[in-house]
């Protein structure tokens, strides 16, 4: 059997952010690169979407089981920067997903990431713009806290980077 | 390129978001309000993992691996400034450092993201992403509180006069600046902290507090060579405590 890269994506879809379980490691984007030698031997790249996101031992580890529960007995999965992660690299199934989870997905923003694209949040409850942030930092490095004027309710953002 | 002032700027960086890192964590607990005690404790992990980034980058040049660089040196191993190392405070000191340092961050690793030397290119574009929101979460609590109450305002006032010769210390040039500025690594301590002078003027000036004049306050140095306050052994002590219980086991 010929091993394909999206044979490869359609197993990683399976790996989901241990902080966020809806959303797969695909849809996060923080799958940058996949190749396959001809050696037959499956590289994986992978980039942080915080520098200090604890959860990103536990994805490496999960991509590495997931090729190995695959039969890839050559395997090798690298973090780094080399790609930058940003949050416009969530997938639209991401954002759905999120949503849906009751975190309000990141803006897509030109790079320029400001106190106005942080504060500009539809509540996930009621869909209202009617919000406003409480603090730019919540229960994990890549959330936000909000709270929604016309629902009351409290949410979190993923936020914009 | 000059290996060795390279890794100069790479462990001042380093023990600069370590030391600071561990203060943040302290607040932990401890915050005025909810919001801050979590703004406090998330920029301690933000900082904490940026600095375990800068020591992975040390290791490929050949030092120590990241957990022994961190826990097993002595203060006078350790080149962070002392404005770093200096106890939180009230909230106001600990908010007036945040404020002071973390513009002096978000300009160096604007900087660097430029730099020659691509490993800490692709980390400093990493970087300044996230140090974009302690930027934005000091700058939003200097212009609230630095106008709000008689109080508040005078607190802060007398923070930042206290912590500014310190501030000033955080660019105490270092013997290569020459070398990484002609390889193109950085900058240089002298253009960062120009830049640095204008962004904090820019939000001082939006509140009651006045910036004296930096050209009367002598710079407080010595960190960058070892030479600390009688605080950083102490906190290193307890950082490291429960990793030299056992430093071969595995976690």
């Amino acid at each position: 059997m010929t091993i394909t890269e999206d044979q490869i994506r359609l197993w990683l879809d399976e790996v989901k952010d241990p902080e966020i379980p809806v959303l797969s490691l695909n849809d996060l984007g923080v799958i940058t690169d996949i190749n396959i030698a001809r050696s037959g031997k499956v590289t994986v790249n992978m980039t942080p979407t915080f520098s200090g996101c604890p959860a990103m031992d536990v994805m490496q580890q999960d991509v590495v089981d997931v090729l190995a529960k695959n039969g890839i007995e050559d395997r090798e999965v690298i973090v780094s920067f080399e790609k930058q992660w940003n949050s416009n690299m969530i997938s639209d199934k991401g954002r759905k997903a999120l949503a849906d989870f009751g975190l309000a997905p990141p803006p897509k923003h030109n790079m320029v990431v400001d106190i106005e694209i942080i504060e500009r949040v539809d509540c996930p409850q009621c869909g209202s713009d009617n919000t406003e942030m409480k603090t730019p930092f919540g229960p994990t490095l890549c959330r936000s806290i909000h709270r929604c004027n016309s629902c009351g309710e409290s949410f979190e953002q993923f936020k914009p980077l | 390129m000059n290996v060795e002032a390279l890794k100069d700027l790479l462990y001042k960086m380093a023990d600069d978001q370590l030391v600071l890192g561990h203060r943040n964590s302290e607040w932990t607990g401890f915050g005025p309000l909810l919001e801050e005690d979590i703004a406090f404790s998330s920029m301690a992990q933000d900082k904490v993992g940026q600095s375990w980034q800068i020591y992975k980058i040390l290791n490929e040049l050949g030092e120590s691996d990241p957990d022994t660089v961190a826990f097993m040196r002595n203060a006078d191993q350790f080149h962070n400034s002392q404005f770093v190392e200096l106890p939180n405070g009230e909230y106001d000191f600990s908010l007036i450092r945040h404020f002071l340092f973390d513009t002096a961050e978000l300009l160096r690793f604007q900087f660097l993201s430029e730099s020659s030397f691509e490993p800490l290119a692709q980390l400093a574009k990493k970087i300044k992403g996230e140090t974009k929101y302690h930027s934005m979460h000091a700058n939003i609590w200097v212009k609230q509180l630095g106008s709000a109450t008689e109080e508040s305002i005078s607190r802060l006032q007398g923070s930042l006069n206290e912590a500014l010769p310190y501030a000033l210390g955080l660019f105490e040039e270092s013997k290569f600046e020459d070398d990484l500025i002609a390889d193109g690594i950085f900058k240089g301590e002298a253009v960062l902290k120009e830049a640095w002078i204008g962004e904090i003027t820019k939000i001082i000036n939006q509140s009651a507090l006045t910036l004296p004049d930096l050209q009367q306050i002598e710079p407080v140095l010595g960190g960058r060579n070892g030479e600390h306050t009688e605080y950083l052994q102490p906190m290193l002590d307890e950082m490291s405590e429960v990793f030299k219980v056992d430093p071969t086991a595995d976690w």
